[in-house]
């Protein structure tokens, strides 16, 4: 398994994961650099993306859209906030309008990757966090949010310290 | 969508209350049995009045609910509310732990003969 670890806080709304690649640290950042891997891993396979933009610049911006079974199209957009190549980079991941421009009143998540390079290949650690409250809330009421029974399987986890 | 300011207030006292591990094992307590504060109380080196402001605001954040036995008040943990708080967290784990399956899926390809670029990305 790639996933080394893999923290959920919820006090501040953050996903911290771990993964450790067998592969050197510039091919690992070729996966977010070059539009055309990205795009191979960003959506699931029912969702596959396809990136409109791509500039990894500070201030730059992705827009891309994911394809639905039913030829549906769903389109996000990033705003690069900070970037390193081929070490990190930190990112606004949010949801678009058909335009490609943002949709104001969607939630919106804050992604940061570091990259090091490690004895067997790179370490990848990225942070995932919710900008606030109200839009993982509203994540919910979008009934993106799935796994209710596989929820309740896991409650003891949080419940026990 | 318009954003509701009580849902959001909601979602506050719900993370809040989660965010203190005293709060979190009487909630651990309270899902198995039927315990009064009172019996809470006696767990805790905490005063009973202690406990019993830790209950309110559970009860507050609608992760308990008391009733009343006799001259007891019973505190139940309604699992519903913790589901709720856990729902968005774990989608943002399935999202990025599929990700970084299709990402390790990726590489790997590298090392395969058919590849036109093979020597890339193969452990050193």
């Amino acid at each position: 398994m790639s996933v080394t670890s893999l923290d959920k806080d919820f006090d501040s709304l953050t996903l911290t994961l771990i993964a450790d690649f067998t592969a050197p640290v510039e091919r690992v950042w070729r996966l977010w650099a070059d539009p055309r891997q990205l795009e191979r891993w960003w959506g699931p396979p029912t969702y596959p993306a396809t990136m409109e933009q791509h500039d990894l610049t500070p201030g730059g911006e992705v827009a891309y859209f994911m394809t639905g079974p039913e030829g549906d199209k769903h389109h996000g957009w990033w705003r690069i906030t900070s970037v390193n190549p081929p070490t990190s980079l930190e990112f606004t991941d949010g949801f678009a309008n058909p335009d490609g421009t943002p949709a104001a009143d969607m939630p919106t998540t804050t992604v940061q990757v570091l990259l090091t390079e490690t004895d067997g290949g790179t370490r990848m650690e990225l942070r995932s966090a919710y900008d606030s409250r109200e839009q993982m809330e509203r994540m919910l009421e979008m009934g993106m949010a799935e796994g209710l029974q596989q929820a309740v399987g896991q409650m003891d986890a949080l419940l026990v310290d | 969508m318009v954003v509701d300011e009580s849902t959001d207030e909601t979602v506050d006292r719900l993370f809040h209350a989660l965010a203190d591990a005293t709060r979190r094992n009487i909630l651990h307590r309270c899902v198995r049995g039927e315990l009064s504060v009172s019996r809470l109380a006696e767990v805790y080196p905490m005063s009973f009045a202690a406990v019993q402001k830790h209950v309110a605001v559970l009860e507050r954040a609608g992760l308990v609910t008391k009733q009343r036995r006799g001259r007891e008040q019973l505190v139940r943990t309604d699992p519903e509310a913790i589901v709720r708080a856990r729902q968005v967290l774990d989608e943002l784990e399935t999202a990025w732990r599929g990700r970084v399956n299709r990402m390790a899926g990726l590489l790997a390809e590298d090392s395969d003969p058919q590849d036109n670029n093979p020597t890339e990305g193969r452990d050193r």
